[in-house]
C-alpha cells in the first residue's frame, strides 16, 4: 500500500537541503514506527519517493512524499489518519508539518508515474525585503505581454539562451498586493523561481527575495487539480507560520 | 522561552540566504531544549571552535548542555565556528557571534566555554572571542564582560591560550560545571562586581585553573636558541593552589548522559547515536594523550548501556549506534551488550524484517576495537549487510617500534585478524600508522609497506578486489604523556619518510598511501607543547586571516613561521627540540594525576624497548592517578575479555605470544574533516 503525504517547510527549516529533508523523513518515520517497505538487495533502502526538489532557502506549504508501506498494512478510518498526522508532525522539526495523508489507489499491474513526472505546474509567491513596494501588477503585465523572455543558462559548461515565456502560465499580485504570485510549468526544463525572480526583479539580489511554493498541480482529464488539496483551516495556519 | 526581542534571527535570516550550508546555523535539532533565560541564572554559551558538522556530534558538549539546563540556576545554549562566509557577513553587518538554539547574541551570556579537542583550532577560539564582542585579552575584561572558559583534552596544556582565557577546566566536566555555576550565581546575585575576586574564588574549585593567578618567568636563552626554558611558574597570591588537579567522575553509571541526544537536521561527521560504554584506558600506549589523561578505567553498567541505546534510538529515529570508548572491545560486557541491543531492536520491530520501523536493520558501530579473531567476529555480528571496509591501527610498522610505543601487536595476530576479516567478506582495509615516533628508523617505515603488502596478499586469497589503504599521520608529542620530552620530527624528515613509504609501495597494486600534511603536523607541534609566549603568535596568525587551520585549504605554515619570527621565537625551540628531565614544562603546575617519575621512567622504558602491562587486570604500578585521587578502576570483569590483551601477564619479550590489539571503524565513515589526509597515490 502507498500513501501520499502533503507537508509544509516553513521558517528556519527552509535552510535545510532537499537531501537533508530526506534523512529527516527516514528518522521521523522510524520514530513513529511507520511500517515502511524496503527495497530488495544488499543495501535495502526505504521505499520513499520525494516530489520535485525544493531549493534550499525556499519555503513551501505544498511538499509531497510517497511512502510505500509493507504489505498488509492498512490505514483505516479518519482517526488513525489524524493520529499519524499529529505524530509525524511531532517527530519532524518545527516548521515541517504534515497536513494531509491520503492512500493512493493501487493500480494493479500498471506502473504509476512518479510524483515528479505527474506534476505539470506549480504556484509560487515571491516577496522579500528587496522588492517591497514594487508594483507587482505592472511587473506581471510586463512579463505576460512579452513575446519572448530569453534567459541565459549554463548547461554542461556551455551557455544557452532559452525562451521561458511559454513556461510562465500566469502572474498576478496576491490579495494583499504585497506578493507576486506565479504559476509556472515544471515540464521539460521548466523555470526555477529564482530565475523568475531575476526576470521580475532585475537588479535585486536573489538572497533578498523570499519564495514560497503554495501548490503543485497535475493534469487530469484536461483539468488541472492539486496533487492533494488542503483543508482550508490548515492553509490559514500554515500561512500564519510563514509570515 | 524564545522572546523575539532577544533573538537576532530577523537580522541573521537575510545573511543565511547568502552563505553555504545555512542549515549549520539554524538549530532546531531533536533533543534541543527550550532554554529558559532569566536574569539571575548563569548563562553558558557552549562553543565548539570548528564547523557545526564536526562540533555537533561532540559528546562532551552535549552532556554539559543537558546537565546545565537541568539546573535551576543555569541555562545553556550552543554555538559553533561560523564558516568564513558567514564570519564575513556578520562582521559586515555588525552582528556578533550568536547561539544556534535561540539565536541570541553571545554578549547575552555570562560564560563562553570552549571544548578544545585539537590544537589547530586555537585561532578559531580567538576569532570567536572577538566575534562575541568580548575584549580579546582576559586582562582587559571588566565586570560587564563574559568569562572565557576552556575545557577538553587540550585544556591540559592551555598555556598558549593563557592571554585569552579566564579559566581552564582540567578533566571531566560533569560535576565541575555545577560548581562553577554556583560560584557565579552567588556572585551575580551579589551584584556581579569585582571580577578579580570571583576569579580567585573560582580558582579554589578543584579542577579550575585561572592562568592570570600564576606568574611565569623564563630563563636566559639557551645557547643556540633565541629563547630559554621556563624558570618557574608561581601562584601570585597565597590562596591559589600551586598545582591544579584534574577532575574525574568516580562512577560513570551516575551520569547516564546525554539522555536526550541531539539529532541534527543536516549531515554531520558522526551521523548516528553515540553511547559511551567506558571512560579511560590503561593499555598504556605511550603516544596517546587521551589514554594517559583519562585514567582510571570506568565502565558503564551493561544494563545502563542497553537502556541508553534503546531510549536513544527511539528518541532520535537513528538506526545506527556507536558504542564509544577509547577501546570498545575491552568493555567487559561487550558481547552480551551487543547481543542485548540487537535483541531489543528485534523486539521493538513490530513489522518484521522487511519494514523500516524501529529496530529494523539497526547497525551497531564499534569504533576503536582491538583486532583479533574475537573482535573481527564481533564486527561480523554487528555489520548487517555492507562489509565494505574495516580500519585497524597498528600504529607502527615493526614489532620493535611497537614495543617502544607500547602498542603490543604481533604480526602473526594482525595477519590472523586480516585473514578473518577478508574471509568474512570485507574487501577493503585501512591501516593507521604514525610516523616520526621516537627511535624510528627507515626500517620501521619500510615495515609499514611490508605489512600492507602482506595484508593484500592475504586478501587476494579471498577476493580479487582486496585493497589496503595505509594512512600515515606525523607524530606530535603531547603533554602529560611519556613522550612529552621527545623532539618532534621536522617537516622535512616527515616528508622524507612519506616519500620512502610511497616509493616502497609504488609498485604494489592495491596498496594506497594517504598521509597527513607534515606542515600541519609541524604547526600542531608548536601549540601542543607551547607556553604563554605563543599567545602573541596565535594572535598574529589569526590577524593574518589564519582561521580554520584544520582545513587544508585554509592552512599555511608560512603564517605560523612568520608569526614566530616576528615574536623572536623558533620552531626549533618549541617543536623539534628534545626536553631534558629537569626542564620545567609549561604544564608542570597542571596535573592529570600522573607522577612525573612514572612518566619519565616510562619514557626511559620506551627507549629501552620495554613494554608495560594493563593495570586494569594486573597489579597497579602506581602511575599516581588512583592512588593520588582515591579513585579506582570500575571494571566488571576481573580478567581480560576474550581475545586476550597485553595485560594477561605474557612474556612481552617474546612477541609471538602476545595477542594483538588494533582499532577499527568502518572505512566508509565520513572523514573527520576534509583535510585529514593531504593526498593519495
Ligand atoms: S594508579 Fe595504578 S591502577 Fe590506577 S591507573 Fe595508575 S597504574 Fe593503573
Amino acid at each position: 500500500m502507498r500513501v501520499r503525504v502533503r507537508y509544509s517547510k516553513l521558517g528556519k527549516v527552509r535552510f535545510i537541503s532537499h537531501r537533508d529533508g530526506a534523512r529527516l523523513w527516514e528518522r521521523a518515520l522510524r520514530r513513529v514506527a511507520v511500517p515502511v517497505a524496503f527495497t530488495e538487495g544488499f543495501t535495502p533502502r526505504p521505499r520513499l519517493s520525494f516530489g520535485l526538489a525544493l531549493p534550499t532557502g525556499a519555503e513551501s506549504t505544498a511538499e509531497y512524499i510517497d511512502i510505500e508501506l509493507v504489505e498488509g498494512t492498512t490505514i483505516d478510518g479518519a482517526d488513525a489518519d489524524r493520529c499519524l498526522l499529529t505524530e509525524l508532525s511531532a517527530a519532524l522539526p518545527i516548521g515541517m508539518d504534515v497536513q494531509v495523508i491520503a492512500p493512493l489507489e493501487s493500480d494493479a499491474g500498471t506502473r504509476r508515474k512518479s510524483l515528479q513526472d505527474e506534476v505539470t505546474s506549480t504556484t509560487w509567491e515571491l516577496w522579500g525585503p528587496g522588492v517591497e513596494g514594487s508594483d507587482f501588477e505592472a511587473i506581471a503585465d510586463r512579463l505576460l505581454a512579452a513575446d519572448e523572455l530569453p534567459l541565459e543558462r549554463e548547461r554542461k559548461g556551455r551557455r544557452h539562451v532559452d525562451d521561458v515565456r511559454p513556461l510562465i502560465h500566469d502572474l498576478r499580485p496576491d490579495e494583499t498586493g504585497t506578493r507576486l504570485v506565479a504559476d509556472i510549468a515544471t515540464v521539460g526544463r521548466g523555470v526555477r523561481p529564482a530565475e523568475l525572480a531575476s526576470l521580475a526583479f532585475a537588479g535585486t539580489a536573489r538572497a533578498d527575495i523570499r519564495v514560497l511554493r503554495t501548490q503543485q498541480w497535475i493534469e487530469q482529464d484536461g483539468e488541472r487539480r492539486e496533487v492533494l488539496s488542503l483543508p482550508v483551516t490548515v492553509n490559514a495556519l500554515a500561512r500564519g507560520l510563514s509570515a | 522561552m524564545d522572546r523575539p526581542d532577544d533573538s537576532l534571527w530577523a537580522q541573521l535570516e537575510p545573511l543565511l540566504a547568502r552563505v553555504q550550508k545555512p542549515a549549520r546555523y539554524i538549530g532546531c535539532e531533536d533533543g534541543m531544549g527550550s532554554p529558559d533565560h532569566r536574569p539571575d541564572k548563569v548563562a553558558w554559551l557552549l562553543a565548539y571552535p570548528d564547523t557545526y558538522e564536526i562540533g555537533l556530534p561532540n559528546q562532551g558538549l552535549q552532556i554539559l548542555y543537558e546537565i546545565l539546563n537541568e539546573r535551576p540556576d543555569a541555562v545553556a545554549e550552543r554555538t559553533y565556528a561560523p564558516w568564513l562566509d558567514l564570519d564575513e557577513q556578520l562582521r559586515a553587518a555588525g552582528l556578533p557571534l550568536f547561539s544556534i538554539d535561540t539565536h541570541r547574541p553571545a554578549g547575552d551570556f555570562d560564560i563562553l566555554a570552549f571544548n578544545l579537542a585539537a590544537e589547530l583550532v586555537y585561532t578559531n577560539v580567538v576569532n570567536m572571542i572577538d566575534l562575541a564582542g568580548a575584549p580579546l585579552h582576559s586582562a582587559d575584561r571588566t565586570d560587564d564582560d563574559m568569562f572565557v572558559v576552556v575545557g577538553g583534552h587540550c585544556a591540559f596544556n592551555p598555556e598558549p591560550l593563557a592571554d585569552f582565557i579566564d579559566v581552564a577546566v582540567l578533566g571531566e566536566g560533569e560535576e565541575v560545571v555545577g560548581e562553577i555555576t554556583a560560584v557565579l550565581h552567588r556572585w551575580k546575585g551579589a551584584g556581579g562586581h569585582d571580577r578579580q575576586a570571583v576569579l580567585r574564588e573560582l580558582a579554589s574549585v578543584p579542577g579550575v585553573y585561572v592562568p592570570a593567578l600564576y606568574d611565569v618567568t623564563y630563563a636566559e636563552p639557551t645557547p643556540g636558541f633565541t629563547q630559554g626554558p621556563i624558570a618557574a611558574v608561581t601562584p601570585n597570591r597565597a590562596d591559589v593552589p600551586a598545582t591544579v588537579h584534574k577532575r574525574t567522575v568516580a562512577d560513570l553509571g551516575d551520569w547516564p548522559y546525554p539522555k536526550r541526544p541531539l539529532a541534527p537536521l543536516t549531515e554531520v561527521v558522526h551521523d548516528r547515536l553515540s553511547v559511551e560504554v567506558f571512560r579511560g584506558c590503561t593499555r598504556g600506549c605511550r603516544f596517546c594523550q587521551a589514554g594517559m589523561i583519562t585514567r582510571p578505567v570506568r565502565e558503564r553498567p551493561a544494563d545502563q548501556v542497553r537502556t541508553m541505546v534503546a531510549d536513544g534510538l527511539r528518541q532520535t529515529g537513528y538506526n545506527e549506534v556507536s558504542l564509544t570508548s577509547l577501546s570498545t572491545a575491552d568493555f567487559s560486557d561487550i558481547e552480551p551488550s551487543v547481543l542485548g541491543v540487537l535483541e531489543d531492536q528485534q523486539a521493538a520491530a513490530p513489522t518484521g524484517p522487511d519494514g523500516m520501523s524501529l529496530g529494523c536493520g539497526t547497525t551497531i558501530n564499534l569504533p576503536s576495537l582491538r583486532v583479533d579473531a574475537f573482535t573481527v567476529g564481533l564486527a561480523g555480528q554487528v555489520a548487517s549487510g555492507r562489509r565494505s571496509g574495516l580500519t585497524f591501527a597498528p600504529e607502527a610498522g615493526t614489532w620493535r617500534l611497537r614495543t617502544v610505543i607500547n602498542k603490543l601487536i604481533v604480526e602473526e595476530d594482525l595477519y590472523g585478524a586480516v585473514e578473518s576479516a577478508f574471509s568474512q567478506g570485507w574487501t577493503r582495509l585501512k591501516l593507521y600508522f604514525l610516523i616520526g615516533l621516537p627511535t624510528e628508523t627507515d626500517d620501521d617505515v619500510l615495515g609499514i609497506a611490508e605489512l600492507a603488502k602482506n595484508c593484500v596478499k592475504i586478501g587476494r586469497r579471498h577476493t580479487t578486489r582486496a585493497s589496503v589503504t595505509v594512512s600515515v599521520g606525523g607524530f606530535v608529542p603531547k603533554a602529560h604523556t611519556p613522550f612529552q620530552w621527545f623532539g618532534q620530527n621536522t617537516r622535512e624528515e616527515l616528508q622524507r619518510k612519506v616519500q620512502l613509504l610511497r616509493s616502497a609501495t609504488r609498485r604494489a597494486g592495491n596498496v594506497n598511501v594517504k598521509w597527513h600534511d607534515p606542515a600541519a603536523t609541524t604547526a600542531e607541534g608548536v601549540v601542543s607543547r607551547g607556553d604563554r609566549r605563543l599567545g602573541a603568535v596565535i594572535e598574529r596568525v589569526w590577524r593574518d586571516g589564519g582561521t580554520f587551520q584544520e582545513w587544508g585549504e585554509q592552512f599555511d605554515l608560512d603564517r605560523w613561521t612568520a608569526a614566530l619570527d616576528a615574536e623572536g621565537l623558533s620552531l626549533d625551540w618549541f617543536v623539534f627540540r628534545h626536553r631534558r628531565a629537569d626542564e620545567v614544562l609549561p604544564w608542570a603546575h597542571l596535573s592529570a594525576g600522573l607522577h612525573h617519575d612514572f612518566l619519565w621512567d616510562d619514557w626511559q622504558a620506551a627507549l629501552a624497548e620495554s613494554g608495560i602491562e594493563d593495570c586494569r587486570w594486573t597489579p597497579c604500578y602506581d602511575c599516581g592517578v588512583c592512588t593520588g585521587y582515591g579513585i579506582e578502576h570500575v571494571v566488571a570483569s576481573p580478567v581480560p575479555p576474550a581475545g586476550g590483551s597485553q595485560g594477561t601477564g605474557q612474556d612481552l619479550s617474546n612477541g609471538a605470544a602476545v595477542p594483538l590489539h588494533l582499532t577499527f571503524t568502518p572505512v566508509d565513515a565520513p572523514s573527520r574533516r576534509a583535510t585529514d589526509m593531504a593526498g593519495a597515490t
